[in-house]
């Protein structure tokens, strides 16, 4: 009886694998098969005659080529932002006790995991609107680094922390000057932790919606993640055959930032960070 | 020997701060101005009405009903679809070997770093009324087709938001089980408890701070999100119309600014609460 009992309950086990599995695995079937089909559509389709035409019709699609580099240019200048301020402010908070530096960091903290992109959009829109940087990169890539920096600096503060002084106090008495020291020293020795949040930013950034979305307003200003919604045909039905394809290439890099990060550093627990 | 004079760190210090200022601390605190205000860019005027505001809030069956859907969303697809099932996928692949490991894992990870605009699509594609694979997949046991985002909007995104976040949980509880030592396990082994023991006497014990933490986060992760959006537009009528797209609703669609900011204010409260607990149990655990 109890022999019987543990076969059942190994097969229910096994059949709750193969149906959670199944549950991750087939919505993501059709990004993979897709792209490659002759005559895409909304239905799954093995590609039979797998072909390259889809991507050859993105890359002729000049709006679809200027999303991207949209989409580069935000992700970048955010990415180069977030870590030069942060890394400039880690150090100083690292080095010296500055007065109510620790309050300081708490409170950054605090308002970046409470202020949301949804709980603020109403006052950023006019804050950008008031300073004319609506419907340009520059607002786009300042409202992002505002959300990500202080997470990026509590990071790393915490990997400078880690570096002993004795690096820079060699350099002080051979004359380096303050910025040899942190291009030379303190940039290259907290590098992971420069790498880690320089991936998760630039992800960050390269797939959001909302704020490009709600700060932008001319088309040829619009990355990936707005401009994928406009390619329809005349009647305003959706291209398969331009979506598909499109959002493959668009995740791509996503993809290989995650496994790269990954397969350096791991996966690590930050609390907080998420935009 | 002194590395950076305090006049240097400030400057060193400055810009950044300078940035989070203007581009975080301030609009927060400008959100509570304007919710005092009947703000609307249609006019372009701006009279202070007090709470008026937050009285026409609390008297707004629209904003009830929208409070009660998140409430469905955040127990449904936060607690439920994400924390509890995040854990019972950590448990699975600790017990599951092989290419069936590799899959699942692979997999939900993918649904949790795909960017959310394909995603929209993927499940777009899944649930197509005339080309959906669900529909196929119900067809073959005799179902007929079903329009899932016009029958059943809110079950279809509280699912789609399990996941697409439940990898989170899972990779952070399977480094949590990782700290629990194997010979509790095994030794419960040899004893002859059951999976429901084991669970209940030595995972759930030694896990309890990372749920906690992961309680926490996850919750206000899916309290502000704005992404069903993209699947149902909060729709059909208000079906979907979860606060994040109610208060977008309010601001940019009928361009009630005051009282998209009065919103506002409400979900920065609800948001400052969430995270005060987030940073007390850091505090009082590990996570």
């Amino acid at each position: 009886m109890r022999e019987v009992k543990k076969v059942i309950l190994r097969l229910l086990y096994n059949l709750l694998v193969v149906v959670l599995s199944a549950f991750f695995v087939l919505p993501i079937l059709w990004l993979i098969f897709t792209p490659f089909n002759e005559n895409p559509t909304l239905a799954l389709q093995f590609p039979l005659n797998p072909t390259l035409e889809n991507f050859s019709k993105v890359i002729e699609n000049d709006y679809a080529i200027a999303a991207f580099k949209n989409s580069l240019i935000q992700s970048f200048g955010a990415t180069f932002l977030v870590l030069f301020l942060a890394s400039l402010a880690a150090y100083a908070f690292s080095r010296v006790e500055l007065p109510g530096k620790n309050i300081i960091m708490y409170i950054l903290v605090l308002f970046s995991s409470i202020v949301t992109g949804i709980a603020a959009m109403v006052p950023l829109f006019f804050l950008l609107l008031r300073v004319g940087l609506i419907d340009t990169h520059l607002g786009v890539i300042l409202v992002f680094s505002g959300g990500f920096l202080p997470t990026a600096v509590f990071l790393l503060k915490d990997f400078v922390d880690s570096i002993s002084t004795s690096y820079e106090e060699s350099a002080i008495i051979s004359g380096a000057s303050k910025f040899q020291i942190f291009k030379d020293i303190i940039f290259p020795l907290s590098r992971p932790g420069m790498v880690v949040i320089g991936v998760y930013t630039f992800v960050q950034v390269w797939s959001n919606f909302l704020i490009p979305f709600l700060f932008l307003r001319s088309e040829g200003k619009m990355p990936a993640s707005v401009a994928i919604y406009s390619f329809t045909n005349q009647v305003g039905m959706p291209k398969i055959d331009l979506i598909s394809t499109y959002s493959l290439l668009y995740t791509i890099p996503v993809i290989a930032l995650y496994l790269f990060a990954n397969k350096k550093y791991g996966f690590r627990f930050y609390g907080g960070l998420k935009g | 020997m002194k590395i950076l004079s305090k006049r240097k760190a400030i400057f060193f210090v400055l810009p950044g701060l300078a940035l989070i200022f203007v581009f975080l601390i301030f609009p927060a605190i400008w959100s509570l101005f304007l919710s005092l205000t009947n703000y609307s860019l249609l006019q372009d005027s701006l009279e202070f009405v007090g709470l008026d505001n937050f009285f026409r809030m609390f008297t707004d069956s629209r904003f009830w009903h929208s409070l009660n859907l998140t409430f469905q969303f955040v127990l449904g697809s936060a607690v439920i679809g994400q924390v509890a099932l995040g854990l019972l996928l950590a448990i699975i692949l600790r017990n599951t070997q092989g290419i069936m490991k590799k899959l699942l894992n692979g997999f939900a990870v993918a649904s949790w770093i795909i960017p959310s605009v394909v995603v929209a699509y993927l499940w777009g594609a899944f649930l197509d009324v005339d080309y959906g694979l669900l529909n196929r997949i119900v067809g073959l046991v005799g179902m007929n087709s079903k329009d899932w985002l016009t029958q059943y909007p809110m079950p279809v995104i509280i699912i789609w938001n399990s996941w697409r976040g439940a990898a989170f949980s899972m990779m952070l509880f399977t480094s949590a089980l990782q700290t629990v030592p194997p010979s509790y396990l095994e030794t419960a082994d040899v004893i002859g408890a059951s999976f429901w023991d084991k669970f209940k006497d030595i995972l759930l014990p030694s896990l309890k701070n990372y749920i906690g933490t992961d309680l926490i986060l996850i919750t206000l992760w899916t309290f502000n999100l704005f992404t069903p959006f993209l699947l149902t537009k909060g729709g059909p009528a208000n079906a979907t119309e979860i606060l994040p797209i109610y208060t977008y609703n309010e601001a940019f669609k009928y361009m009630r600014f005051g009282y998209g900011s009065a919103v506002s204010v409400v979900m920065l409260l609800i948001n400052l609460i969430f995270a005060l607990f987030y940073f007390r149990s850091m505090k009082g655990g590990n996570g």
